[in-house]
C-alpha cells in the first residue's frame, strides 16, 4: 500500500478553483469474490479518504465495494494561500496511507 | 511523427532481403489495439496522470535503484531513461548463454539470478510487472523491431505455426480472428489485430497490470484451448511472432485496455 500519485497544477490563482488528481494503488477487494477453493475473500477497500488544505478539511470520500481497483479521484479546491495538501486514507484492514503535495499560490 | 517512423522502418525493409518474406498485415494496414478501444479507454491511456499503469512505472523506477546484494539494476545499467531506450522494442531476443529466447520478463529474472544474486520474481507479480513496464516504457513511441533471423529463426517459425494453428474446443487459430476478421464484431467486442505493443498494459477487466503472456493466455482460455503455463517457451515464441507482425507499430507501454 501507500503507493500513490498526486497531480496539482504548478501555479494557482488566489480565489480560483484548482484541480487536484490522485490515484492510489489498492486492490479494492470487493468482498464478493472467492478464492480458488471457494473460500470467500474478505472485503478490503479504502474506507475513507480525506484531503486537508493547510490543515483544514476540504474534501472527503467514503468508499465501498463499488469503486474499482486503484481509485483515481479528481476534485477542485479553491486557492487561498501557498501551503500543502495532505491526503490520508484508511482501508478495511486498518492500513493507513498518506501523501502530500505543495500548493503554490501566485 | 508515426509516419516518419513507419517510413523509416519500411525503408529498412526494402534493403534487407532477409525480411522479404510476406507480412501478415501490410505496414500501412497496421492498427494498434488502442484504435479499437472506446473513447474513455483512449483518453485514460493518453493522460499520464489518469493512466493507472504509471503506478507500476513509478514503482519500477524505485525498484530499478534498489539493490539486490548491493547491486541494483542502476549499478550496472545506469539511468534507465538512456540505457533502456529502445531495448524493449528488440524483445523477445535470443540469449546465447542459455541458448533460449528470452522475453523481457525472462531477461529481468535472468539478470536477477545470474548478476544480482537474488531470486527470480514470479510471473505477473507486481514487482516483475513494475520492472518490465518501467523498462518497456523507456521505448514508448519507438517502433517494434525484433530480430527474427539467425538463432531466433526457429522460435519465430514455431511462433508463426502456433499463431496459424487451430486450438481448443472452438477450433480457432489466432489468425482467424486477428488477421482475417479484425475490425468485425465478436459479440460486444470489436476484434483487434492482436498486437502486443501496449503491453505490459493496465487491463480494466483484470483491475491490474498484466503482461502480454497473460493476455495471450486469456485469448487461449477464451477459445477454450489449453493454456501453457506462464513463462512457457511456446508463449515466448508467440510473443516473438506477434512482435515481428507488429513491426513498425510504436510501443505504448503502459497501455490501457478494456
Amino acid at each position: 500500500m501507500a503507493d500513490s500519485r498526486v497531480n496539482v497544477s504548478p501555479e494557482i490563482r488566489r480565489g480560483e478553483p484548482f484541480e487536484v488528481r490522485i490515484s492510489i494503488r489498492h486492490a479494492m477487494e470487493t468482498g464478493y469474490r472467492t478464492d480458488t477453493v471457494g473460500k470467500s475473500i474478505p472485503r478490503n477497500v479504502i474506507r475513507t479518504f480525506a484531503c486537508r488544505y493547510n490543515g483544514e478539511p476540504v474534501f472527503a470520500v467514503r468508499m465501498s465495494s463499488g469503486i474499482a481497483a486503484n481509485p483515481y479521484l479528481r476534485f477542485f479546491v479553491t486557492g487561498r494561500e501557498s501551503g500543502t495538501l495532505d491526503f490520508e486514507w484508511i482501508d478495511d484492514a486498518g492500513e493507513r496511507g498518506v501523501a502530500q503535495a505543495a500548493v503554490k499560490v501566485v | 511523427m508515426h509516419r516518419v517512423l513507419l517510413a523509416a522502418v519500411a525503408g529498412a525493409w526494402a534493403i534487407s532481403p532477409a525480411h522479404a518474406q510476406q507480412r501478415a498485415l501490410p505496414l500501412d494496414a497496421l492498427r494498434s489495439g488502442v484504435e479499437f478501444a472506446g473513447a474513455d479507454v483512449r483518453s485514460m491511456q493518453s493522460d499520464d496522470v489518469a493512466n493507472p499503469g504509471f503506478l507500476w512505472i513509478e514503482r519500477g523506477e524505485k525498484l530499478w535503484r534498489e539493490g539486490g546484494d548491493g547491486k541494483s539494476c542502476n549499478a550496472c545499467h545506469g539511468d534507465a531513461r538512456a540505457s533502456m531506450r529502445g531495448v524493449a522494442a528488440r524483445y523477445p531476443a535470443y540469449d546465447a548463454s542459455s541458448a533460449t529466447m528470452l522475453d523481457l520478463e525472462a531477461r529481468i529474472n535472468d539478470c536477477r539470478v545470474r548478476r544480482q544474486g537474488v531470486s527470480a520474481l514470479t510471473r505477473e507479480s507486481d514487482e516483475l510487472l513494475a520492472l518490465s513496464a518501467y523498462v518497456t516504457h523507456q521505448s514508448r513511441g519507438m517502433p517494434e523491431a525484433v530480430n527474427v533471423e539467425g538463432a531466433a529463426r526457429a522460435a519465430f517459425e514455431r511462433g508463426r505455426a502456433f499463431y496459424t494453428a487451430r486450438h481448443g474446443q472452438m477450433n480457432l487459430s489466432c489468425a482467424q480472428c486477428h488477421d482475417q476478421n479484425w475490425g468485425k464484431r465478436l459479440y460486444a467486442e470489436t476484434l483487434s489485430q492482436g498486437h502486443g505493443n501496449a503491453f505490459p498494459a493496465y487491463k480494466l477487466e483484470w483491475q491490474t497490470m498484466g503482461s502480454l503472456q497473460r493476455r495471450i493466455r486469456a485469448c487461449l482460455s477464451g477459445i477454450r484451448a489449453e493454456m501453457p503455463p506462464a513463462g512457457a517457451p511456446e508463449l515466448t515464441d508467440v510473443e516473438l511472432y506477434l512482435a515481428w507482425r507488429a513491426q513498425g507499430l510504436p510501443i505504448e507501454a503502459p497501455g490501457v485496455r478494456r
